[in-house]
């Protein structure tokens, strides 16, 4: 008896510690390794920054310094020099990309999420092979559709204009995906409590599920972002005033190395509108991605 | 006998009027569907079926496809030297940085797991940036540069390991690592957000139970207690890994240049560009894509049986 006891206060004396099974020299040897790996991750990213803030004596400089000494944005400035002269305007460029990932994010937002709403609040004839079908679609990537997407896109008429890009978008597995699997956690009683009230589908869906989801409203957005943002739409749009930012920007990264510097500013540009968006979002988008998993 | 037959048919028309009524009561959710149903069918079903379609075919945009049976496929395997070291690249890249790419996203999530809250949401931002950076990637052809004044090059002539410098980015021996080092550095991504939050929502008390029931260190705790509880974002993680690593082309196009030096780089996708986008056979990048399609599928259903033991 006594035996036990001891036992038993043992067990718990070790559960009060914070953690039972882990070790101090553990824990050190892990900080260790997560330190020296975050600064190789993150190296690049660095260098790509101070790149950009450096003035061009210190750019071709050897052997480089990895911060800038004399920290400047003539960069940028070059970059809107440069811009300015471009054939077309450069706000043009910022207007097309805006508009597509704007447009692009609300639509899929909108027509994802009614989807998902169904899918998964409700049975119906057909619903568990549509999302089946949508999962596979998981599995394969733009790549493998990127021909026949050429040849419908040009069925419909859409080539060299944005639509081209932003009505694909609005399809995106992931999005639906997400945002079902998301959804799935809303209790019932909630919309039949609506229904109860007199609110018809599109009300309950309006007011009563939206409002509950933001978590993964921000999550849909920062991966429809990151895609259009990023998308170069070389294949389907030929006419310069019709072309995105980013495409732009490569051209001006290809110039040579006149514009060495000018090129990391546009790495920088480039890349900060993801990042930060990721940035300002992440709580709420590991909350939804709790609900990613796969389900047998 | 005649009796059975008759009963089985009113079953049957029974059991369908049923499904219409069902069908009749949820005409809203149809409504609600229909929109995602119809655009998802257009860009991702559709495309599918035409290029498996397309594939039989010798076409060129400008004149009306026309039906080779398979001869697609056997000018691929048999007589495409090319789009075999595509073949055998991509599989190099996939086999290598899959894997890897897809151990390091749940390594790094569950080790960063434990740490303070902000230093995990820092830490997340860290590890995540990279794979949504854009082409930032493209710095790397600065590090790799195949003169002297290349960083890398530099560093090690300094060291004393080479003499001279390495053309990095032109000799096919470098080429394949240097874009599997990058490919890794972007690797975790989406299943690496997955991850992080799933290790988030496991139940705490499963843990107490587990050391009640003589549970010694971490690893133990990792193999019966976590792992199990995580299968669905590994299966969730594995689809990204998976789709992602055999869809390589952006690093290899922007560090090794397309074409790149004796088609060293030459992937999969690069190879369906080029005849798609250049020489607009159609009917033979629709046959490449088609078997990239039926890979990924394949790879991505073997990975899922497998999964399905872990931790059991």
């Amino acid at each position: 008896m006594t035996e036990r006891r001891k036992k038993q206060r043992h067990q718990a004396a070790i559960l009060k510690r914070r953690q039972p099974n882990r070790s101090r020299a553990g824990d050190l040897l892990i900080y260790l390794f997560l330190i020296l790996v975050a600064a190789a991750m993150v190296f690049p990213l660095v260098f790509a920054i101070s790149s950009a803030l450096k003035p061009l004596d210190e750019l071709f400089m050897f052997p480089p310094k990895v911060f800038a000494q004399n920290p400047t944005l003539d960069n940028f400035q070059d970059l809107f020099v440069t811009m300015g002269k471009s054939w077309v305007t450069f706000s043009r460029y910022v207007f097309n990309t805006v508009f597509i990932t704007a447009v692009g994010t609300g639509g899929h937002l909108i027509v994802a999420s009614m989807g998902a709403f169904v899918l998964a609040k409700y049975e119906f004839p057909g619903a568990k092979t549509f999302f089946n079908i949508v999962v596979v679609a998981l599995m394969f990537n733009g790549y493998v559709t990127a021909i026949p997407n050429y040849l419908i896109i040009n069925a419909l008429g859409w080539i060299d204009t944005c639509w081209a890009i932003i009505v694909p978008a609005f399809a995106a597995p992931i999005g639906l995906f997400l945002m079902k699997q998301f959804m799935e956690g809303l209790p019932m009683s909630l919309i039949e409590a609506a229904k109860i009230d007199g609110a018809n589908e599109w009300k309950v869906f309006t007011g009563i599920v939206m409002p509950n989801v933001k978590p993964a409203w921000l999550t849909l957005i920062i991966f429809s972002v990151q895609s259009l943002w990023n998308n170069k739409a070389a294949t389907f749009i030929y006419s310069e005033e019709n072309k995105t930012l980013v495409y732009a920007l490569q051209q001006i990264q290809s110039g040579g190395i006149a514009r060495t510097g000018q090129a990391a500013a546009v790495t920088v540009i480039v890349m900060l509108v993801p990042v930060v968006i990721f940035i300002l979002s992440e709580s709420q988008i590991l909350e939804t991605m709790a609900n990613s998993g796969l389900k047998d | 006998m005649k009796e059975y037959i008759r009963k089985y048919f009113v079953l049957r028309r029974h059991q369908f009027a049923v499904a219409v009524k069902k069908a009749k009561k949820s005409r809203n959710c149809y409504l609600f569907l229909a929109p995602y149903a119809i655009l998802f069918t257009l860009f991702n079903i559709l495309p599918v079926v035409t290029s498996i379609f397309f594939s039989f075919t010798y076409y060129n945009i400008l004149e009306s496809p026309r039906f080779i049976g398979f001869e697609n496929y056997i000018n691929l395997i048999l007589q495409d030297d090319i789009f075999l070291i595509g073949v055998k690249n991509t599989f190099l890249i996939a086999v290598i940085t899959g894997p890897l790419g897809y151990i390091a996203s749940f390594l790094f999530a569950w080790l960063i797991n434990e740490l303070p809250r902000w230093i995990r949401t820092i830490a997340v931002v860290v590890f995540y940036a990279p794979s949504i950076a854009g082409n930032v990637f493209v710095i790397f052809s600065i590090f790799f540069r195949g003169d002297a004044y290349g960083y890398v090059n530099a560093f090690l002539m300094d060291l004393g390991l080479i003499d001279a410098p390495i053309l990095w980015l032109v000799n096919p021996t470098y080429m394949l690592p240097i874009c599997m080092v990058v490919i890794l550095w972007m690797s975790l991504g989406t299943g690496f957000l997955s991850f992080v939050a799933g290790l988030q929502g496991v139940d705490k008390s499963q843990y107490e139970a587990g050391y009640m029931d003589g549970i010694r260190n971490r690893w133990q705790e990792l193999w019966f207690i976590t792992l199990p509880n995580m299968k669905p974002m590994l299966m969730f993680g594995a689809v990204m890994s998976i789709t992602q690593a055999f869809g390589v082309c952006d690093v290899t196009m922007a560090l090794c240049g397309y074409p790149s030096t004796d088609y060293a780089a030459r992937t999969v996708v690069t190879h369906l560009f080029d005849y798609g986008y250049s020489r607009f056979e159609m009917g033979y990048a629709s046959a490449i894509a088609t078997l990239l399609f039926l890979t990924m599928i394949l790879c991505n259903k073997m990975i899922q049986s497998l999964l399905r033991r872990v931790g059991t």
